[in-house]
């Protein structure tokens, strides 16, 4: 016997019995192994409960919004516009496409800024201006978006005396902003550096690797920061009551006052008849279903892609 | 022919014939900490030049420095002069991107683009460089430039794949054939067969010397028999006590590896340190 093996047997001290091998013995677990195992099976258990309690909340919350929503839902709360109290039927049209028209209008806004302040961020800055922008982004992403609204209200709907879809747009843009250039460049510092070199090796400017390689090599993060952003802007209230102000009329002119579903959800919700309660579940109900085909368009649009590919 | 017109394409064919480099004062920094200390070697054209050392010696960032891709670090600079043939690619006048057209680098890692097929990864640098090429002209450069990188026979009925879904060493030739499809003068290699297996590396080593028919390399490698084995000058870089690198010793690698001058060289190459 060799005096390694000699040793081990020691530390583990197994009797060696007639019919037991020692090694039998020497794998089994002890007391400390025992514990080690039920400390586990806790542990994970625990971890298990916490995810079954949050997602459960989340599970109450839409099937109550369900419940409460659908009685509210016929062919006419998809086409028509918003009756005054006392009329029969009525829906809620406006809103829905005043809210995708609004979400619109705030992307084109917000997204090329924001996409390019991450290429900024991630490929060109260097040193203290870069964590400077950094941290005013993070600010603003923190900013209460009621603040935002006042801000707007301030900026544009005093300026141009009229409360617009436009005030409305550039609100949502600020907020979309923030989420949008702090998520694309978290994508785009994931892309690996070797990728870059392997372009500029190649003689390609800067510009064009970031954006014939990086850009492509990250698309499927950054759509999803997109639609991340732009859920988030599709159920901001507090700045459309200080900037759309709502309408129940179809309106697609930038410069009067829009529809959009959260302000109705408001004017619905705060009124005191039970049949516009329903009908501003109903309307909660449209935003989160508008919402979660949007997540899911997109997952289906990148659908089994991982960083780097396409 | 007439004697005129032999001597234009003798001249024409010279021009065509890869360009050697000659380095002189390099220093390469990054931020206040200097990586490499007034290198002065030249790299022979239509040669291999090996470059071997001790981890951290500053070899693969010398490498970098010939093609200016050391630049592009976060806080990096360069002092020093490096010459193309005649012109020093240093001067305030060249773009280093035409420079890196000109002097191509394949990586340790093997790094072909992942989103493209096999195809448009040999020419993703004309592609990405908007060169206006017919079908036609892109196959046939696709196929010269795979069987100029000993890929072809292995590829040629699955180009339009995913370059990631070739092994190590196929990724690696593949990234070599990227490189020789814009027809650069000087390859530069860093390390180009550490993450490869021994016989993807003898693969890459026989095509090391199918190449420097028409480019002139310069390889970084840790290992000395590879140096030996494809190299026909070395250089040993080392970095001392100062942290910095420099060159401890450059010659025909006959030399270096049996009779080195210098006692540092010689303790590294017999394996007494490193």
């Amino acid at each position: 016997m060799q005096s390694g093996n000699e040793t081990a047997a020691q530390l583990a001290t197994p009797k060696a019995s007639p019919g037991v091998s020692r090694h039998a013995i020497l794998l089994q677990g002890d007391s400390r192994y025992r514990f080690r195992k039920a400390f586990s099976g806790i542990m994970a258990a625990a971890v298990a409960a916490c995810t079954v309690f949050g997602v459960t909340i989340l599970w109450i919350i839409l099937g109550y919004v369900l419940v409460r929503g659908l009685p509210a839902l016929d062919l006419a709360f998809f086409t028509e516009r918003p009756m005054p109290y006392g009329e029969v039927g009525g829906g809620v049209a406006p809103a829905i496409l005043g809210s995708l028209y609004l979400i619109a209008v705030a992307c084109v806004i917000g997204l090329p800024l924001a996409v390019l302040a991450a290429i900024y961020l991630s490929e060109y800055s260097h040193g203290r201006f870069g964590d400077a922008v950094r941290f005013v982004i993070d600010l603003l992403a923190g900013l209460p978006s009621i603040v935002v609204g006042v801000f707007v209200w301030t900026l544009i709907v005093i300026n141009t005396g009229s409360f617009s879809g436009l005030a409305g747009a550039v609100a949502l843009a600020i907020i979309m902003i923030p989420i949008v250039a702090r998520t694309v460049e978290a994508i785009l510092n994931l892309v690996p550096n070797s990728m870059r070199e392997a372009s500029l090796a190649l003689g390609v400017p800067m510009w064009k690797t970031i954006l014939r390689v990086v850009l492509p090599a990250a698309k499927s993060g950054i759509i999803t920061g997109v639609v991340l952003a732009m859920a988030r802007a599709g159920g901001e209230t507090a700045p459309l009551l200080m900037t759309t102000l709502g309408n129940s009329f179809f309106n697609f002119d930038l410069m009067q006052p829009m529809a959009a579903l959260p302000v109705q959800i408001y004017n619905y919700a705060v009124a005191p008849y039970a049949d516009w309660h329903t009908k501003a579940w109903g309307s909660a109900l449209v935003l989160i279903a508008l919402i979660g085909a949007l997540s899911l368009l997109t997952r289906w649009a990148v659908r089994g892609q991982k960083l780097g590919e396409s | 022919m007439s004697q005129e017109t032999i001597e234009q394409t003798q001249t024409i064919q010279d021009d065509s014939l890869a360009a050697g480099m000659e380095v002189r004062n390099l220093s390469a920094y990054y931020g206040d900490f200097q990586a490499v200390k007034d290198i002065t070697m030249p790299i022979e054209r239509g040669k291999v030049t090996a470059l071997i050392g001790p981890s951290g010696c500053g070899k693969s960032t010398f490498i970098r420095c010939l093609n200016r891709l050391h630049e592009l670090t976060r806080g990096a600079r360069v002092s020093g002069q490096a010459f193309l043939e005649d012109q020093d690619i240093y001067a305030s006048n060249v773009d280093p991107v035409q420079v890196r057209r000109v002097i191509g680098m394949v990586f340790q890692k093997p790094n072909p683009f992942p989103m493209m097929s096999i195809y448009d990864n040999v020419i993703a640098g004309i592609k990405l460089n908007n060169a206006r090429k017919s079908r036609g002209e892109l196959d046939q450069i696709v196929e010269h430039s795979l069987r100029g990188a000993a890929l072809w026979d292995e590829v040629k009925d699955k180009l339009d794949h995913s370059g990631a879904s070739l092994s190590g060493g196929q990724q690696q030739r593949l990234c070599i054939a990227r490189t020789i499809a814009v027809e650069p003068e000087v390859i530069l290699m860093d390390e180009p067969c550490s993450a490869l297996d021994p016989i993807a590396t003898f693969k890459i080593e026989e095509l090391i010397a199918e190449l420097k028919e028409r480019y002139t390399i310069a390889l970084v490698t840790h290992n000395m028999q590879q140096a030996a084995r494809v190299s026909d000058f070395t250089a040993f870089l080392l970095s001392g006590e100062e942290r910095y690198g420099r060159l401890v010793e450059y010659g025909p690698t006959q030399q270096i590896f049996t009779n080195p001058q210098d006692e540092q060289t010689e303790a590294y190459i017999t394996g007494k340190f490193g």
